[in-house]
């Protein structure tokens, strides 16, 4: 049975191989590819969006309803694995865990008794337990801010070097789950809730949609951002530019919320108290 | 364009595929899952789609590692067959 399927993936590898032989060749100027629309884009780029990096400029611009969709299919991801995974119904544990700051004692403490309320010294920890890093701490604790920075001008700089919503929103997501295993899912769920990662996903497809509504209603086409010249003030031109930025940072929002909530329901199995 | 580092890296994103099939320990599959987009980001930047190189890197070698350790540390990290 084996040798068998051995065998099927080397005749469809092969031909698949054999069919790129038809292929033209990487970066022929006679490709059908590089014919039909690319020498306009290439061509009038600048004098329609003054945007220098031609991918932005197609991605958000040009294809703006292929992006927009996109966005949606990340949204839709978001929510389905909130579907999937998100258990509702909360395991009550009695035991809880607790590290004494000074002494770096860890306490196993059961159920109705507690450190004192107004205390600094405790700091509840998970059941499974994982030995306190103070250079995993420390050395996060000087990550996260520059790449959370790196992040919003990959963002905002799209327009002039590679980099766009989606890159951005993906480094400003991983910068957040860097803080949650550094630290522990039970302190980034202080900083970002359940709830704030579900509206920001949300939000992030309202300002890509309510960008291209607004188009609408300035008496042009969906998501033709020059109409927007009237509200920002600028010629149609510029305005078409920081149209793409609106909707850049739109995306940014959607993508980095999703990645937080695929990592808060993957690390915790659904249960949202305690993970990786 | 140096094509000897093309070969080099072609090579390893093979070795890379096929390692992160063949080894029993999933964490070690999520680990060579990520080398693979590396290398792969690697190759889109040879051939000068920059944009999809940062993807690439961003998107395929670093959270969706995360993700797999995740579901990994959730699981169990042996495969059955």
């Amino acid at each position: 049975m084996k040798i068998f399927k051995i065998v099927i993936v080397l005749l469809f590898g092969g031909v698949l191989i054999y069919c790129t032989l038809d292929f033209p060749s990487w970066g022929d100027p006679q490709a059908p590819a590089s014919r039909h629309v690319s020498p306009r884009y290439i061509e009038k780029t600048i004098e329609e969006t003054s945007v220098p990096n031609i991918v932005t400029a197609v991605l958000a611009d040009y294809r703006g309803y292929d992006t927009m969709f996109e966005t949606i299919v990340i949204f839709s991801a978001g929510i389905a694995c909130i579907f999937l995974l998100r258990v509702s119904k909360r395991k009550k544990s009695g035991l809880q865990m607790y590290r004494h700051v000074p002494t770096g004692l860890t306490l196993r403490i059961e159920e109705g008794y507690g450190p004192p309320p107004d205390s600094r010294d405790f700091e509840r920890i998970d059941l499974m337990w994982v030995p306190y890093d103070l250079i995993v701490k420390t050395g996060s604790r000087l990550i996260v801010p520059f790449s959370q920075l790196f992040a919003l001008y990959v963002i905002a700089h799209g327009h002039h070097s590679p980099g766009g919503g989606f890159q951005g929103g993906v480094i400003l997501g991983a910068s957040i789950i860097l803080f949650a295993i550094s630290n522990n899912l039970r302190l980034s769920f202080t900083r970002i809730s359940e709830k704030l990662a579900v509206l920001l996903c949300g939000l992030g497809v309202i300002i890509y949609a309510g960008t291209g509504i607004l188009c609408t209603i300035f008496g042009s086409n969906y998501l033709d951002y020059g109409a927007l010249s009237k509200i920002l003030g600028v010629d149609v031109i510029t305005a078409r530019s920081h149209g793409i930025l609106m909707v850049e940072i739109g995306v940014g929002i959607c993508v980095m919320a999703v990645m937080v909530l695929l990592y808060y329901n993957l690390a915790s199995a659904g249960r949202h108290d305690e993970g990786l | 364009m140096i094509w000897q580092i093309e070969i080099i890296v072609l090579l390893i994103v093979m070795i890379c595929g096929i390692g992160a099939i063949m080894v029993k320990d999933l964490l070690g599959a999520a680990i060579l899952f990520g080398a693979y987009s590396f290398m792969m980001c690697l190759l889109w930047a040879i051939m000068g789609a920059v944009d999809v190189a940062f993807t690439e890197a961003s998107v395929g070698a670093g959270i969706s590692t995360v993700l797999f350790v995740a579901a990994v540390f959730r699981t169990s990290r042996r495969t059955k067959d």
